[in-house]
């Protein structure tokens, strides 16, 4: 694993710009995670979090601007190379694969850190056989850690909802990731849920060592769980610090209350 | 509404171990075994009815086509059923793998003379003589090369375009070879690769080297296997057959064959879990191909030539039937729907309108229907059993059991209606 020394950065989002033809939803925003940090990106709908987020991932091409993961740059890199160099995520609607078990799901999260090519699936050889051992082993050690392992062997289309959510930090944890992005992990949830969702977050940060970056409609969830909060406004960052130098910032509760008007239509959809 | 909410343990593991497990090849081996005895020792020695009735209803001939078809149908389920990329021109495949084995099975280029532990029909010396088992390797690897070549810049499509260019490959290649009997090539004029329509033939025998010297009593088994040798001939498509089935649940258990399920299931998030969408499509065509491809040797060795005219963009629907109807995704669904479709299609019908025909006194030419009572029967069951005949545990899943956020966004007062 190497490290950023000078700044220990596991994400840097540094200018980044993105339109859509003439509209531009992201504009000159620059954003980082410290290693182990726990940040939140929070806006009204239609401020470009999830355009935001997309370009983390890799799934828009920034129009300018650069992504550096831990010591790489991956701007403009496919998504399944960006995600096995250590970006993981979770969906705002739930994006399981319904047909395969609970373990199935982690282990397709294994892949790109898997080695065995047809041949030696073919073969079955012993490197085969050790190697999908090993995962397995691991996929029930992350499945037991989010708190869902006696459902190991259950198709992800039965689980409850709370469980299908936590098999997806599960199946994204499974990426080894450097940085973990929630995209509005409580939705859904009740107040009792989400508060324990807090502890969850600090868990998986604490345990796993991965720096948390979450997309939060839920206020309460957001000041108790962050480090650091940045406020997306029309696709321009408009405030960043402490949680509650956040709650006190003018232009932010002008964001949220709309004082100055109407906002742009949610991509969030 | 119970039999959702009460996890019930393990659900796919225990239908789908049994049959991926190692216990199959037993099974398999005494079911070959034992249609083997019975057509190579029962039947010849008995008299009455029930010679007459195989005779007619199934002789061997139509046995060793189902076995043929059936190892094409388990290739394309690799692609259709695994990877669910829909394929309309499987029948390419066909024809490569149909056409390696005419032109390196035949004396067809008389420029060469190249003979590697071939059987060389009488007078045909010149032209590539490779043993059918090599060719079975040649055709498997010269497949998979297509399956790449013609799926890189497919790929990038989805759903309906990729099926609407899969269809077009499949018209491609056959009209290629029908029409590649006069190359103007930079190294060579008016170069003859396919024979045109007259198509390449004959083929070389399938040798069955050390089993010959082995054989004795019981069993005699020839050097080669000619005409007449149709059971252990369908001791060989069976091998291969077995060897398809061996690879398609080989792969499906490892990490691969995760991964075209995770692309079947949710394309997108298979890619944020870093699978690479292209490669992993790829290797779902290069094996569905070079499956395919082994099937085109069995295919042109077993009816002695190989001519464009096999390969109709109507056997790639049948292939596709036999698919859907079978149990998409499930080897052994597949296999029966292979098995049954085949025999419908090569015998069933014909001797069914002759029954009908001798009863009745009226003059039925089933055959002629073929078309009709397929379509019949595909929609017959998609009403009725829209899962196939024998289908994966997973897909059962969705289209019998309601989901079961579905069911509780729905709410309590509807629990226990039937969905």
């Amino acid at each position: 694993m190497s490290v950023t020394t000078d700044q220990r950065l596991s994400l840097a989002a540094v200018n980044i710009t993105i339109t859509f033809g003439g509209l531009t939803a992201v504009s000159d925003v620059t954003f980082t995670i410290p290693e182990r940090g726990i940040v939140s990106l929070i806006g009204p709908n239609g401020a470009g979090k999830t355009t935001f987020f997309n370009v983390l991932t890799g799934l828009y091409r920034p129009t300018s601007g650069r992504v550096v993961l831990g010591d790489r740059e991956v701007t403009g890199m496919p998504p399944h190379k960006i995600a096995s160099l250590g970006l993981a995520r979770t969906f705002q609607n739930i994006r399981l694969f319904n047909l395969m078990t609970a373990e199935e799901n982690v282990l397709v999260a294994m892949h790109s850190h898997m080695r065995s090519g047809i041949f030696r699936t073919v073969l079955r050889t012993s490197f085969q056989r050790r190697e999908e051992r090993e995962c397995r082993e691991h996929a029930r050690e992350l499945l037991d850690f989010v708190g869902i392992g006696p459902v190991a062997d259950e198709y992800a289309r039965n689980l409850s909802y709370g469980d299908q959510r936590r098999l997806e930090v599960a199946r994204a944890l499974a990426l080894r990731p450097r940085v973990l992005l929630l995209d509005e992990p409580t939705a859904g949830m009740n107040p009792q849920e989400s508060a324990r969702f807090v502890d969850f977050v600090h868990r998986v940060r604490d345990e796993r060592g991965v720096s948390i970056l979450l997309i939060e409609h839920d206020m309460s969830v957001v000041m108790r769980v962050s480090e650091r909060v940045t406020v997306l406004d029309r696709g321009e960052k408009i405030a960043e610090g402490l949680p509650d130098d956040i709650k006190a910032d003018e232009r932010v509760v002008e964001a949220y209350l709309g004082k100055t008007g109407t906002h742009g239509y949610g991509e969030d959809a | 509404m119970a039999s959702v909410t009460s996890a019930t343990p393990a659900p796919g593991t225990t239908s789908r171990n049994r049959l991926a497990g190692k216990g199959w090849p037993i099974g398999f081996g005494i079911a070959v075994l034992l249609v083997f005895s019975l057509f190579e020792w029962i039947l010849p020695n008995m008299s009455g009815a029930l010679p007459d009735f195989f005779e007619r209803w199934l002789p061997l001939t139509v046995v060793n086509q189902c076995l043929i078809w059936a190892i094409m149908a388990i290739g394309l389920n690799i692609v259709v059923g695994y990877a669910g990329l829909l394929d309309l021109g499987y029948v390419a495949f066909w024809a490569i793998g149909g056409y390696t084995a005419g032109w390196f099975m035949s004396g067809f280029f008389t420029q060469v003379k190249v003979n590697v532990f071939g059987h060389p029909a009488v007078g045909q010396a010149s032209g590539f003589h490779i043993n059918f088992w090599f060719v079975l390797v040649i055709a498997a690897a010269h497949c998979a090369l297509w399956g790449v070549l013609i799926g890189a810049p497919t790929l990038r499509l989805k759903s309906d375009y990729l099926a609407l260019v899969t269809l077009g490959f499949g018209e491609i290649i056959p009209e290629f070879f029908k029409n590649a009997d006069d190359l103007d090539l930079p190294w060579a004029h008016h170069f003859d690769l396919s024979h045109g329509t007259r198509g390449i033939t004959p083929i070389d025998a399938i040798p069955t080297g050390v089993f010959h010297y082995l054989s004795s009593g019981v069993l005699q088994i020839p050097a080669e296997l000619g005409p007449f040798d149709d059971a252990l001939k369908f001791l060989v498509y069976s091998l291969v057959a077995a060897f398809a089935i061996f690879v398609s649940l080989r792969i499906r258990e490892g990490r691969l064959g995760r991964a075209w399920l995770a692309i079947r299931e949710d394309e997108l998030a298979a890619s944020m879990m870093g699978v690479p969408l292209m490669r992993t499509k790829l290797a779902a065509y290069a094996v569905g191909a070079a499956i395919g491809g082994i099937g085109g040797v069995c295919y042109t060795s077993a009816v002695g030539g190989v001519a464009a005219e096999d390969f109709a963009f109507s056997s790639s629907i049948i292939l596709l039937a036999m698919v859907v109807l079978g149990g998409m995704g499930n080897v052994w669904g597949v296999l029966t729907g292979a098995l049954v479709l085949q025999w419908i299609n090569g015998n069933g019908l014909k001797e069914l309108g002759n029954t009908i025909t001798s009863v009745t006194g009226h003059d039925i030419n089933f055959p002629s229907y073929n078309f009709l009572i397929f379509g019949a029967i595909l929609i017959l069951m998609m009403l009725f059993r829209r899962e196939g005949l024998l289908p994966e545990t997973r897909t059962r899943q969705v289209l019998r059991e309601p989901e079961r956020g579905e069911l509780e966004s729905v709410g309590a007062d509807l629990e226990g209606e039937p969905v």
